[in-house]
């Protein structure tokens, strides 16, 4: 940075420049300053920020430090949470999180998906803030609004659903459970699903609307139809891109906690069925914490805080690692 | 030979350098694309004006012009790419073997696998191998049998000149090839399609001198098989690889013909005025 001649995009710099047959401006050294100076500020908010995370986990692990010393990693595979008892074990909840995130993420995706490759390739200019404002509009929309809608306008829909489902096919297993309540797995995932919906169409909107023309146009040029074309070239071309949207929808599923609280029926136990109640980790810590009163029960609450976290870093890698397996072998685009 | 020498010694019709085609009133070439008052619009304004001329079969045609006149819009009338752009519409007939292709009932996507595109920039896909690349639009209506395929993209490769180079690396992606190596492969996937014309928008513009020299042997190799329509700036290319030329000047063909002809004796002052550098 600092050893490289300053390049000037004033003209009047150019003329100078060219002038005196220097490659550095009058003006160069006030220049840098300034560069310096905004050098130094955001390499400083840049440690600032690891700083913080590290400050994050060092505070999660001593928080939980009695938990982890009383239940080890048992905690995660045991199954009663029993404050009374002393009791704590967390699987049920791991399950429940990682099963409601990951069903809302196969609602979301398609949906999210197919509504960006429409805004991006199939509605006139024009048009186009028009749909994609409500979407921006919903991706705001405070969490506790869409459990409110949940609770009163979903949860009854989906108990109706349930019943039918129970009723019709109730020797497959996962729908063999207590249809009745209406809150729970399935209650759940439907509204992370409706949450992370407009999260992902608007950045896999962005994303597709980078794809070249040319690229397109080179594979409708072969004569491919315009489906054919976004298929086969334009989503190949966005995929890292679209997967990156993905995880990032996949995220705050996992995080997220007062829709749940409200409409994931908040239970303890292990799941066996899509209208089972459970908890999610997030939901837990936070409908626990004004009632756990005594050391290990805090403790308890945030060795799972601390779990959470490790599944989004886990979760973070492995997209990490897809990301680069997709785009090995793929050296300079010429665009 | 200076480019003025056209201009001035050219009309005893006596010139020494090589011009493949240049007597089409001996041999009167087939005609393969007819454009009749074809003009194309963006929106309200008018690119192409009004051009009517004849492609002849297995010659290659040269658009030249200034920058602006309409080249690339009309070309890309010619396969009905025109028409992806938002709010771009084309009136006229094109005639591809007698067949309007603007016809009531014609599918676009029939057209473009009739009639192939080069473009400016190589543009292969990314995230697809150099073989893939190549089989993409055979593999959209060709067979799915893999034998098939292979000796479809060999041959392509081949035909574009580019399988010595990269027969021991079809595996690796498209992008990974240099800008002239690109430029061939993305010629070698428009011929994979078995078009019966070749449109090329100036395929050499984004390539170093040794690339185009080749691009321009390959289009010579090319036009015993295909219809070339070449879009160029540059007037030595025009000279050294077309049969004819048509110079575009705002939108409007101003004359059409023989290369020989239009080089050395062109009917129009615009069009000796371009040849010679005087604008444009
Ligand atoms: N997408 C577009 N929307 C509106 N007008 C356009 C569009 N593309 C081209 N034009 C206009 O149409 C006219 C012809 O453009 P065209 O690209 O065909 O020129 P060209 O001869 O290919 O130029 P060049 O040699 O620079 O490539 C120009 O006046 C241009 O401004
Ligand atoms: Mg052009």
């Amino acid at each position: 940075m600092q050893g490289e001649p300053q390049v000037i995009n004033r003209p009047l710099g150019r003329l100078l420049t060219r002038a005196s047959g220097k490659l550095v401006h009058p003006d160069a050294q006030v220049i840098n300053l300034g560069d310096r100076f905004f050098y130094t500020l955001t390499r400083g908010l840049a440690f600032c920020v690891i700083f913080l995370v590290i400050l994050l986990v060092l505070d999660l692990f001593r928080g939980s430090w009695e938990a982890i010393r009383q239940f080890g990693l048992k905690f995660l595979v045991g199954t009663t949470w029993d404050p009374v008892a002393r009791q704590f074990g967390t699987l049920p909840t791991i399950v429940g999180t990682i099963v409601k995130a990951f069903i809302a993420l196969l609602l979301a995706v398609p949906i999210s998906i197919g509504s960006a490759i429409f805004i991006s390739f199939y509605t006139p200019k024009w048009l186009r803030p028009v749909i994609s404002y409500p979407i921006e509009l919903l991706a705001g929309i405070p969490s506790i609004i869409f459990g409110l809608w949940g609770l009163f306008v979903m949860v009854p829909v989906i108990r109706v659903l349930q019943v039918w489902l129970k009723a019709n096919f109730g020797w497959f297993p996962l729908f063999n459970g207590p249809a009745v309540y209406g809150v729970g797995v399935l209650a759940g995932s439907a509204i992370l699903a409706i949450m992370i919906t407009p999260i992902i169409a608007a950045i896999s909107r962005d994303i597709l609307l980078t794809v070249p023309r040319t690229q397109i146009e080179g594979m409708l040029a072969l004569g491919a139809t315009k489906w054919e074309a976004i298929w086969k070239v334009a989503l190949p071309y966005a995929r890292t891109g679209l997967l990156g949207a993905v995880i990032l929808g996949l995220g705050r599923a996992i995080g997220e906690t007062m829709a749940v609280t409200m409409v994931g029926g908040n239970s303890f136990d292990l799941i066996h069925s899509l209208f089972d109640p459970v908890h999610s980790m997030a939901s837990q810590i936070a409908s626990e914490f004004a009632e756990a009163t005594y050391s290990l029960y805090v403790s308890s609450l945030i060795y799972v805080g601390l779990v959470l976290f490790g599944i989004t870093i886990i979760i973070s890698l492995l997209a990490q690692l897809l990301l680069w397996r997709l785009s090995k072998g793929r050296i300079a685009i010429l665009e | 030979m200076s480019k003025e020498g056209y201009a001035v010694e050219g009309r005893q019709r006596d010139i020494d350098f090589h011009l493949p085609g240049n007597q089409p009133e001996m041999t009167p070439d087939e005609t393969r694309l007819r454009v009749e008052e074809l003009r194309a619009y963006y929106g309200k304004s008018l690119a192409v004006n009004n051009v009517t001329l004849s492609i002849k079969t297995k010659k290659v045609t040269a658009i030249i012009g200034p920058s602006g006149c309409g080249k690339s819009t009309f070309i890309r009338c010619l396969n009905r790419m025109h028409e992806v752009t938002p709010g771009a519409r084309v009136e006229g007939k094109v005639l591809l073997d007698g067949g309007d292709l603007y016809g009531s009932g014609i599918d676009p996507v029939e057209v473009r696998r009739r009639v192939g595109m080069v473009f400016q920039k190589p543009n292969p896909f990314p995230t697809m191998s150099i073989y893939d690349n190549v089989a993409a639009g055979f593999k959209l209506n060709g067979s799915r049998d893999r034998r098939i395929i292979e000796d479809k993209v060999e041959k392509s490769l081949k035909m574009a000149a580019l399988w010595e180079e990269v027969r021991s690396d079809l595996h690796k992606p498209g992008t990974s090839l240099s800008g002239g190596q690109q430029q061939r492969l993305c010629i070698a996937r428009a011929l994979a399609v078995d078009p019966e014309v070749l449109l090329m928008d100036e395929p050499c513009s984004a390539l170093d001198p040794i690339a185009t020299a080749k691009i321009e042997e390959l289009i010579h190799e090319l036009k015993d098989s295909v219809t070339i329509v070449i879009v160029t700036h540059n007037m030595q290319q025009a000279a050294r690889v077309s049969d004819y030329t048509a110079f575009f000047y705002l939108g409007e063909l101003v004359e059409f013909g023989a290369t020989g002809d239009i080089f050395t004796t062109p009917e129009k002052r615009q069009t000796e005025d371009y040849i010679t550098g005087r604008f444009g």
